[in-house]
């Protein structure tokens, strides 16, 4: 069936049987591949999207839920005024190691400064424990979220 | 930028400048590859823009080589990290092979650094010397009085970019043995300041991984794989699968070991591979249950080994033992682990219109499926080609001697019409249930003590599942028998201990093992340290002075101790926070020294909770010392995490386990805090990708025996402790 779906401020009109995760049609119909596969149960948070700015994981998202909602992935979070300075505090502190998990990670934060502009280290971390890294950066990750915070504040 | 001609042109100029590198042939020049970009060497090109990139032999997993060669090319040329990029070796092992493994291609066992130290430097000299030869040949000047600093040849009053004299340095022969920048010259090796080269790309969506791999027209093919390993294909039926829209086909592998189900996009093949059933003939099939698996090994621990690892007097030393004022004994078991990084397994296979066939894979090891491919597609190694892409992890799982993924996809490519290219994906049940693990190993130790608490002998007996036999790496590992990574970081610790004696006995395969993030240390450290604690208590003596009574007389024993003493010294050891405990663990693998100090609170009834690690590291000179930090807290976090909590286990030879909610991988909060201090060091670069893994379990075991629970067996949620 023929689905209309927003995503990054452009409307695609894709064609998905109901059923069809949303990460599946970013990445394969769509070819934005920032978002990642990791698990398809919701317990890594690798293809964690915003759907009208909150944070979902896209792998347990159906297609047939999406229609008239704003998708926005890794790749539109340069433009975002959060989303620049959770990368920037990325870089700053090389957060990143395979890099796989991260642009979840990263959409995670962006969710989570949204709703609390400032976080304590405990707040990152009940916010962020879906966010798996295997890597184990997470320090980094904690860090770079209350690094984040202090660019958003200054 | 790259097309297949090029591609060729360069890997030709590539081995004969290698061949002046390193086998000291007379050159022919080191000719231009192409107008707009030259070859200075294998490792060195520079754009006619004057950017330079740094070619790359191993791949990055998140370790950091891309970042760490870049550095090493950098320094020596005498340009800065901004002003330089990076692109991955093409697989020649020729040319790229790993200095530590011989001709072959590849990366692990922490050797990317190591390996490469004196190679990148080397060709960034010479990249120096040929481009400062060239200029001075053109300003009439003596080469002497040039240097390139910030990406300029200065000298003389005059100031060039590199660019300018690219095409005449390729020209001039490189020198066997080039002037190396002074320690004293270094501005980037050592800089804390220097930032990844890959975290741009890995912040913004950029970043290509073999997963991301779209090639026009492409099949997603998934494997349907027996429930149990060793089942093979009796027949199949894909009635169900014909209603799934993008379903192509399905056909068993030539190997009968999964049926390979094709479709045109991932969801597809997800589907189609649900729908299909398949009769599974299961005559040879593994049946044994974990339990099975364990008392066969704790049936081994108390046997006389088979093999005396050390030519060890056996009897001498049980003996001594025996008679021991005091005896401390412990009996060890390991079980299973998957590696389950965080990019599930997958590649992508074409044929090109030539008939070259060509792979796109975060290879860790690509002369392996170079070789197997040349027997899949009876092609001679020419005509295939490996692009490595970004790997999202592999903690050993991508580099098994098999090649196992590689094969799978090209046994699924090579009986189509190859017009269309094949990629395959695994899904994370798949990656857990399918095999590689981490061997079951036991360990059975005894140590004698004397009236004053000094060990008089230690009675060593291992049992576990060789990794390295019966694969293409067993000469590599295996001597007179003995399988060095089942037993390594014992024997051959620093520790001087008296009447050491180490046994060990093989025990069978369960399911394939492999190589799993410090391989044989991840259980040795375990041992060698929760003993010491063990014999330090049955002593009265601290801890940290126990240890370092036995290290001494030699080089190797000095800096297991200045690690010790260092973690003890920044993890306030012996002064926890109120209501909290410590352990402290120190080891030696892949060269390096890692000593690690856990803090926890909590109880192993109430839950214990991880509050600070303080890491001391001797990888030798830092290169990129925020690079060995990360890498350290990595380590210990993928200790830690699967300590705590995680294990692979066979009910009837198949595996228990399927995806993270039931391999629950460490989550952010379970680890408050880590500190790493990097020992000042003048020594070659040794390995940090490992390093930090094995000390750590066994640090947060002796904390967590301070709370009266000594455990024995992980992983720790299921022998007595919990955890917040």
């Amino acid at each position: 069936m023929a689905i209309s779906l927003k995503l990054n401020g452009e409307t695609h009109s894709v064609d998905a049987e109901p059923g069809t995760p949303l990460l599946w049609v970013i990445r394969d119909e769509l070819k934005l591949t920032g978002t990642k596969f990791g698990c398809g149960v919701a317990s890594c948070g690798a293809c964690t999207v915003h759907m009208d700015g909150e944070p979902v994981r896209s792998c347990q998202t159906f297609i047939e839920d999406v229609e008239g909602a704003e998708i926005t992935t890794i790749e539109k979070m340069e433009e975002d005024k959060v989303g620049a300075a959770v990368q920037q505090a990325w870089r700053e502190l090389d957060v990143v190691q395979c890099g796989y998990c991260q642009s979840g990670q990263i959409m995670s934060a962006v969710g989570l400064l949204r709703e609390n502009a400032t976080p304590s280290a405990e707040e990152v971390d009940e916010y962020m424990y879906g966010n798996a890294c295997r890597c184990a950066t997470y320090q980094r990750i904690r860090a770079g979220v209350l690094r984040a915070s202090e660019i958003l504040e200054a | 930028m790259t097309t297949n001609l090029s591609r060729r042109g360069f890997l030709k100029s590539a081995a004969a400048v290698t061949a002046v590198l390193y086998v000291g042939a007379t050159p022919d020049g080191a000719a231009a590859a192409s107008s707009s970009e030259a070859m200075l060497n294998p490792f060195v090109k520079i754009d006619s823009n004057g950017q330079i990139i740094a070619i790359i032999k191993h791949f990055e997993k998140g370790q950091g080589p891309a970042t760490g060669l870049s550095t090493l090319i950098a320094e020596e040329l005498g340009v800065t990290m901004d002003q330089i990029g990076y692109e991955f070796a093409p697989s020649n092992p020729e040319v790229y092979n790993n200095l530590f493994f011989g001709p072959f291609q590849g990366t692990g066992g922490s050797t990317a650094m190591a390996n490469s130290w004196m190679q990148y430097r080397t060709a960034g000299a010479n990249a120096r010397e040929m481009l400062i030869k060239a200029a001075a040949k053109a300003w009439e000047v003596d080469a002497s009085g040039l240097d390139i600093q910030g990406g300029l040849i200065i000298g003389n009053g005059k100031s060039s970019p590199l660019g300018d004299f690219v095409a005449a340095a390729a020209q001039i022969a490189p020198s066997e043995t080039p002037r190396l920048r002074e320690a004293s010259e270094w501005k980037i090796i050592g800089n804390e300041s220097t930032r990844r080269l890959d975290s741009p790309i890995k912040v913004n969506g950029q970043a290509k991984f073999g997963m991301d791999v779209h090639l026009p027209n492409q099949m997603v093919v998934m494997i349907k794989r027996t429930p149990q390993r060793g089942g093979l294909v009796a027949g199949f039926d894909d009635s169900a699968a014909k209603d799934v829209k993008g379903y192509i086909m399905a056909m068993p592998l030539p190997t009968n070991h999964g049926v390979a189900v094709y479709a045109d996009n991932t969801w597809a093949a997800m589907q189609a591979r649900n729908a299909i059933d398949v009769e599974w003939d299961m005559s040879a099939a593994e049946t044994r249950s974990s339990v099975e698996i364990r008392d066969e090994v704790m049936a081994a621990l108390e046997a006389a080994p088979v093999y005396n690892v050390n030519q060890a007097d056996r009897t001498g030393i049980a003996g001594a033992v025996d008679s021991a004022a005091s005896l401390v004994e412990k009996t060890f078991y390991f079980p299973l682990l998957a590696h389950a990084p965080m990019e599930p397994m997958n590649c992508t296979i074409e044929q090109t219109a030539e008939g070259d066939i060509v792979l796109h894979d975060g290879a860790q090891m690509p002369t392996g499926p170079h070789m197997a491919y040349q027997q899949i597609f009876q092609l001679p190694p020419e005509k295939i080609h490996i692009k490595t892409m970004l790997a999202g992890g592999s903690f050993g799982r991508r580099a098994t001697p098999d090649a196992d993924y590689q094969v799978e996809a090209a046994l699924a490519f090579v009986d189509t019409d190859r017009t269309r290219p094949v990629k395959l994906v695994w899904d994370r049940e798949d990656d857990i249930r399918g095999g590689y693990y981490r061997p079951a190993t036991g360990h059975k130790v005894r140590v004698g003590l004397d009236t004053d608490g000094n060990i008089t002998a230690w009675e060593h007996q291992v049992a576990g599942q060789s990794i390295m036999k019966g694969t293409a790496f067993e000469a590599f590992s295996v001597k007179d028998g003995v399988d060095h990574s089942t037993v390594e970081g014992l024997a051959d610790s620093p520790y001087a201990i008296p009447n050491m004696a180490v046994g060990l006995t093989d025990t069978e395969k369960a399911t394939s093992v492999l190589w799993w993030r410090s391989v044989g240390h991840t259980h040795t450290a375990y041992v060698m340290e929760v003993m010491m604690d063990m014999a330090a208590k049955a002593a009265g003596r601290d801890p940290v002075a126990f240890r370092l009574a036995y290290l001494t007389g030699s080089k190797d024993a000095d800096r297991k101790a200045a690690v010790l003493k260092l973690a003890a010294e920044k993890g306030n050891w012996g002064a926890p926070a109120a209501g909290n405990v410590q352990g402290i663990a120190v080891h030696k693998s892949f060269g390096s020294f890692v000593a690690e100090v856990v803090e926890v609170s909590g109880t192993p009834v109430d839950g214990i909770q991880i509050e600070k690690v303080t890491a001391a590291v001797d990888c030798g000179i830092a290169v990129n010392p925020d690079v060995i930090r990360a890498q350290t807290e990595g380590a210990i976090g993928y200790g830690i995490g699967h300590a705590m909590r995680d294990q692979i286990t066979l009910d009837g030879g198949a595996v228990e386990q399927s995806n993270f909610p039931d391999y629950e991988p460490l989550r952010i909060s379970d680890i408050k805090a880590i500190e790493t201090h990097i020992m000042p060091s003048a020594e070659a670069p040794t390995g940090i990708g490992e390093p930090g893994t094995p000390p750590s379990a066994p640090a947060l075991a002796n904390a967590i025996a301070q709370l009266d629970v000594q455990v024995a067996e992980l992983p720790m949620s299921e022998n007595g402790v919990s955890f917040a």
